[in-house]
């Protein structure tokens, strides 16, 4: 995936773009995330300013949720599901494998810049685990030769 | 022209559907055969995904599992016109999976283009709000509350008792909010209802609004669920378009408009006041209650907090009536559940089921048990705050009730199975440390206590003072248990004490060592 580099100019318009929305904190902050790949800590006080919030109540937003990331990401994003249901078929071997394979731990990038490892606890596709979400595209049945598979794709 | 129905559900899609898709598209045009694909949501058969449906004389017949590689010579054996081939798996409503179940919210999912409103008022639609516009805001109201409908998200609590509470409420704006935060392991019928039948979702939020005097609503969908979102924006933007949302309702003059918004990987968030607080703008911190979210709830207004499949089954209760829907069900649990089989199981999917099935029904018949094929070991029914039972619990009838007499929790229907590999002690450690990472950190117990019982288990299994280290596990359950803010460190102590009680072996695996001086 592509991201535009950081500009606090293009930030300015996505701010703008989303501010008159009810709750519009959470909003601005996916469409930052979406446009940079991370949430740059310079829009903290840029988004207080436009919703007229402290820079504290914006900062705590940010920190509170696991999505968003502070550095850019890898090219690609993997997420590999941790919860319950993957577990029941393989999925903490998996995330040992993929970590040990990238030589990343959770929230790393590999230091090519081409992956990014994050863990998400379920992604409603329990029945066919362990999965995944590989640059937002599902993946079912994501065992060790699986993910191989697909880490020699994304290197390609 | 033959139509051709493929499902874009994320499962479906996460098994290959869209890319064969696009081979059936390649195949048919090099061969010269006119088709016209409809992507749908999913019948929820995941193990024969994806599948292929073709319209025929006969009615929809069906193809699957179908891999890219296998689209020429499905084609080639005549597949359009609903021919023998060993993939060819029939009528798909015949099919006993399916065939045994009772399908009333899910009835249209994995059979209607779920992209167009026209396609939706076909397969019944609209029927719901045509009839609720004719009852008025008490006569909904009562409706509701005869049919027994009850939380689906988990509490369980009467979904009519929290809509009067509303409706009573004097305010100049009230809210409609859909808690689409499905974060429960082992769960994905709010997905899959999202994805495949979201006019449904639109029509029960609709008819929430008109019931209560509310004008506007709010889906809060987890991020985890890009496709389930997706979908939701363009039936929002198509019922608009339609004028089943927007100033006049079906030209009834009852004003409702909806927007979706995204959370951002936050489990808490499920719960519903950190849900009002997140989509307030701010962090998901729990709210104490009182004030209830029925009378103080989003930006202070009265406000209807309900789980996507209770909303989405209000439809079917106002076109059938009550009485129809609480025909179905055992004791207080009235009508159905959308089940969901997951985990380490052959057969997942979806299973809707009148209330009073037995786990062991579910597993054995539906599942067709293991999919790693090794025996049985342990199944947890309610997501990651529910507990885990050992095969001597598996004649449970799934209802409210008789599960909370066993110690557990029916949740939002989301049934895990474990095979014999299983360690119950690195599940029970798992419970702690979700808790602690998902905890808002609003309240002591679940914040330290779930910190302190990573750290405890981790004693025990490493066999360090095991029978006092077991006290202190206890006494933390206890704490968390009463102490809790909410469901959150409340329920956490259900995996755990499931666990012991049910498995105590896995806590004693390691040799008993002296405390450390």
């Amino acid at each position: 995936m592509t991201y535009e580099p950081w500009d606090a100019s293009i930030a300015d318009e996505v701010i703008a773009r989303h501010a008159r929305l009810d709750g519009a904190t959470m909003p601005i902050l996916h469409a930052l995330q979406e446009t940079f790949g991370y949430v740059d800590r310079a829009v903290v006080p840029m988004i207080a300013d436009v919703l007229n919030l402290s820079r504290a109540e914006i900062h705590g937003v940010v920190t509170f949720y696991h999505d968003f990331r502070s550095e850019p990401p890898g090219r690609h994003v993997v997420k590999i599901c941790r919860a319950e249901a993957c577990q029941s078929v393989g999925a903490v071997a998996l995330a040992d494998h993929a970590k040990r394979v990238l030589g990343i731990d959770w929230h790393g990038t590999t230091a090519d810049g081409r992956v990014t490892l994050e863990p998400v606890f379920c992604l409603g596709l329990c029945a066919c685990g362990p999965a995944a979400l590989v640059d937002d595209e599902p993946v079912s049945s994501f065992d060790p030769a699986a993910f191989d598979a697909r880490l020699a794709e994304l290197r390609a | 022209m033959t139509r051709i129905f493929i499902p874009k559900d994320a499962q479906a899609v996460a098994l290959g559907a869209d890319r064969v898709a696009r081979e059936v598209e390649r195949v048919a045009a090099t061969t010269g055969q006119t088709i016209a694909i409809t992507r749908t949501g999913s019948r929820g058969l995941f193990w024969l995904e994806p599948t292929i449906e073709i319209e025929t004389a006969e009615g929809r017949i069906a193809y699957g599992p179908v891999k890219p590689g296998d689209v020429e010579a499905l084609l080639e054996a005549g597949m359009l016109s609903g021919a023998a081939h060993p993939l060819r798996i029939g009528r798909p409503e015949e099919v006993s999976y399916l065939a045994r179940q009772t399908r009333l919210t899910f009835a249209r999912v994995g059979i209607v283009d779920p992209m167009s409103a026209q396609d939706y008022v076909a397969h019944g639609g609209y029927a719901g709000l045509t009839r609720a516009l004719e009852l008025g805001g008490t006569g909904i109201i009562d409706e509701v509350k005869a049919s027994g409908l009850r939380g689906r998200g988990g509490a369980g609590f009467p979904t009519g008792i929290k809509w009067s509470t509303v409706g009573l409420a004097e305010a100049d704006q009230k809210y409609v909010v859909c808690n689409a935060d499905e974060g429960d392991s082992g769960t994905f019928a709010d997905r899959m209802l999202m994805e495949g039948d979201p006019f449904c979702l639109i029509e029960g939020m609709t008819i929430a609004g008109v019931a209560v005097g509310a004008t506007k609503g709010f889906i809060y969908i987890r991020s985890e669920y890009p496709h389930a979102f997706r979908a939701m924006n363009d039936a929002i933007a198509a019922a608009t378009q339609a004028g089943y949302l927007g100033p006049s309702v079906m030209g009834s003059g009852h004003a409702f408009t909806l927007e979706t918004r995204l959370g951002a990987g936050a489990y808490i968030c499920g719960e519903e006041t950190s849900l009002l607080d997140s989509l307030e703008g701010k962090r998901g911190m729990v709210r104490a209650k009182p004030p209830l979210p029925a009378i103080k709830g989003l930006f202070g207004k009265p406000t209807i907090v309900n789980n996507v499949l209770s909303l989405a089954t209000v439809p079917w209760i106002m076109a059938n009536g009550a009485a129809a829907y609480a025909d179905f069900g055992m004791g207080r649990s009235r009508g159905t559940l959308p089940f969901q089989l997951a985990g380490n199981v052959r057969r997942g999917g979806l299973v809707e089921l009148a209330f009073g099935t037995t786990l062991r029904e579910m597993i054995e018949w539906y599942g067709g048990g293991t999919r790693s094929g090794r025996p049985l070991r342990a199944v947890q029914v309610g997501g990651p705050l529910g507990a885990y039972f050992p095969d001597e619990l598996l004649d449970t009838p799934l209802d409210y009730e008789a599960f909370a007499a066993k110690n557990g929790l029916l949740g939002h229907g989301g049934i895990v199975v474990f095979d014999d590999t299983v360690d119950l002690a690195a599940q029970a450690r798992f419970a702690f440390e979700f808790c602690a990472t998902e905890s808002c950190g609003k309240c002591t117990p679940c914040r330290i206590g779930s910190t302190r019982g990573v750290e405890t288990i981790d004693r025990i299994v490493a066999g360090i003072e095991p029978a006092r280290n077991l006290e202190i596990v206890r006494d933390l359950c206890e704490v968390m248990t009463d102490g809790s803010l909410c469901a959150m460190g409340g329920l956490t102590p259900v995996p755990v004490l499931s666990a012991l009680a049910h498995f105590p072996e896995d806590f004693q695996r390691a040799p008993t060592l002296m405390a450390a001086e």
